[in-house]
């Protein structure tokens, strides 16, 4: 019964989400291209897939795997975890860190091949690449930039060191990266970076950040807690751009 | 027929769960060593999450990318640059404004700013920071969409918009209130959602693949680069402007 409650609220958001561009094609169709639309049944059919699809995704997720994550990223960041019982911390020892780095690898590439967002972008590039670029090959490039980056935010928040430093970092490397690297590649690259932090990323991404930053001896929630997010999107680009340049320089070879 | 289409599908989201399936269980049992809390409920929702992935890759398929590409063939004909502009800003803005994940950040980002003694920490002001920020976060993702479509229409090179992007953030980054630079690149991250993606994509695909001279692949990306950089810019003005 409450399971059901919970279902049609995420069933009315999703509705909320399709509402604005509904109206949007609906207003353009009728009143600025004033034409029929073709298969008008089945695109019917198919936009009740999404958001139907969509609902039970998110309401799967919050039943099962938000909570479960939520948990263990507390578990993982507990001080009694990593320092043994008894002991006193005042100054985070970053050395002692290491499942919490492993956890947001693997959690990060965990969550970035089950991204509907970027199952839909990979669709369309195999498909405007004449498939060339493979739907799993960018998946798998995109998932591992999103478990490097994830990783390193954890470290950053461990270690109180500044983010903008890592953010123009990575900056300069992406600038450099986009002269050398093949020039059909970039546009897609620059995208990936923006689909990976959507529906099921974020939530866990976020609680695992937070979770630290309020655990770890001398850091601060509201300063130190944001910006793993950044750091999942900044370096899917890196990862996509250099698998390109490793696959001209094998094929040159 | 339709059995072993829907199998087909189903194994498909099963193989995209799975990772996520073997890393949880990897930590349970070998780091945490606990037993997992509510196995029952676990695998009712995984099996929701399954069945949920493959009714959504199977509605892409049939409804949101044919109406993406029909408009942006149907608004190519057409011819009015006007009009796609018009589309496209509106897509950009209507999508984000009302989007959930950007109100939550909106919400979190006012109260940290109302106990930084940033701004006034009435209910009142509150509310109203929340707004401006959320009108800023949507009007930067309606003219991001609107830029992208332009440089598909000129054929521009795509890097030097986003390196220049780049430069102008890290700019800002340096004058910017320090309270609000973590949410300005986090607002980057949170604004296109699973549902907008799609049609962003259908649209710069369906219109570098109708305008002679483009490459879908070349042109037809980058809608979304520009839909997550912008925000950031915006976030942080905003952020200057009312902090001074």
């Amino acid at each position: 019964m409450e399971f059901i409650k919970d279902f049609s609220g995420i069933l009315l958001g999703t509705c909320r989400d399709v509402l604005p561009i509904l109206l949007l094609i609906t207003v353009f169709q009728l009143l600025i291209l004033r034409q029929k639309i073709p298969h008008l049944g089945r695109l019917i059919v198919g936009g009740v897939y999404v958001v139907l699809g969509l609902a039970l995704f998110l309401a799967g997720l919050e039943k099962a795997l938000f909570p479960l994550g939520k948990i263990m990223a507390t578990q993982l960041s507990d001080p009694v975890f990593i320092y043994g019982p008894g002991e006193i911390v005042t100054q985070a020892d970053w050395k002692a860190y290491g499942w919490v780095y492993l956890f947001a690898a693997m959690i990060g590439f965990a969550t970035t091949i089950a991204e509907p967002s970027l199952i839909a972008v990979a669709y369309k590039a195999n498909e405007a690449s004449a498939g060339t670029i493979s739907t799993w090959g960018l998946r798998i490039t995109v998932a591992l930039g999103v478990a490097f980056g994830i990783s390193l935010g954890t470290f950053r928040i461990v270690s109180g060191t500044p983010l903008y430093l890592y953010i123009l970092v990575g900056y300069l490397i992406v600038v450099v990266q986009t002269v050398f690297a093949p020039k059909s590649i970039i546009p897609l690259a620059y995208d990936s970076g923006g689909v990976t932090t959507s529906t099921v990323t974020v939530p866990l991404v976020a609680a695992l950040g937070l979770g630290l930053a309020s655990t770890v001896p001398g850091r601060n929630p509201a300063l130190d807690g944001f910006g793993l997010i950044a750091f999942a999107s900044l370096f899917p680009i890196i990862a996509v751009m250099g698998y390109a340049q490793l696959m001209e320089w094998r094929t040159k070879r | 027929m339709i059995i072993t289409l829907i199998l087909k599908k189903l194994k498909a989201a099963f193989a995209d769960l799975l990772p996520i399936i073997l890393v949880i269980a990897f930590f349970q049992v070998v780091v945490l060593k606990q037993p997992l809390p509510h196995m029952g409920e676990v695998i009712f929702g995984a099996l929701l999450v399954v069945a949920g992935l493959s009714l959504f890759v199977q509605g892409l398929e049939m409804g949101l990318f044919p109406i993406g590409e029909a408009m942006a063939h149907a608004l190519a004909r057409k011819g009015s640059l006007f009009w796609l502009l018009v589309f496209a800003f509106a897509l950009g803005f209507s999508t984000t404004v009302a989007e959930p994940a950007l109100i939550a950040v909106a919400a979190k980002a006012a109260d940290i700013a109302g106990r930084g003694g940033l701004i006034d920490p009435s209910p009142e002001s509150l509310k109203q920071y929340a707004f401006g920020l959320r009108m800023s976060v949507a009007f930067s993702v309606g003219l991001a969409i609107l830029i992208g479509v332009m440089r598909i229409l000129r054929g521009w090179p795509i890097h030097y918009l986003i390196i220049g992007g780049y430069g102008l953030v890290m700019l800002m980054t340096i004058i910017a209130p320090k309270e609000i630079i973590g949410i300005a690149y986090d607002a980057g991250g949170v604004t296109t959602s699973t549902i907008t993606v799609p049609l962003v994509a259908a649209l710069g695909v369906g219109l570098a693949s109708t305008i002679r001279g483009r490459s879908p692949l070349v042109d037809g990306f980058g809608l979304i680069a520009f839909a997550s950089l912008l925000p950031m810019i915006f976030v942080m003005g905003y952020g200057l402007l009312i902090f001074g």
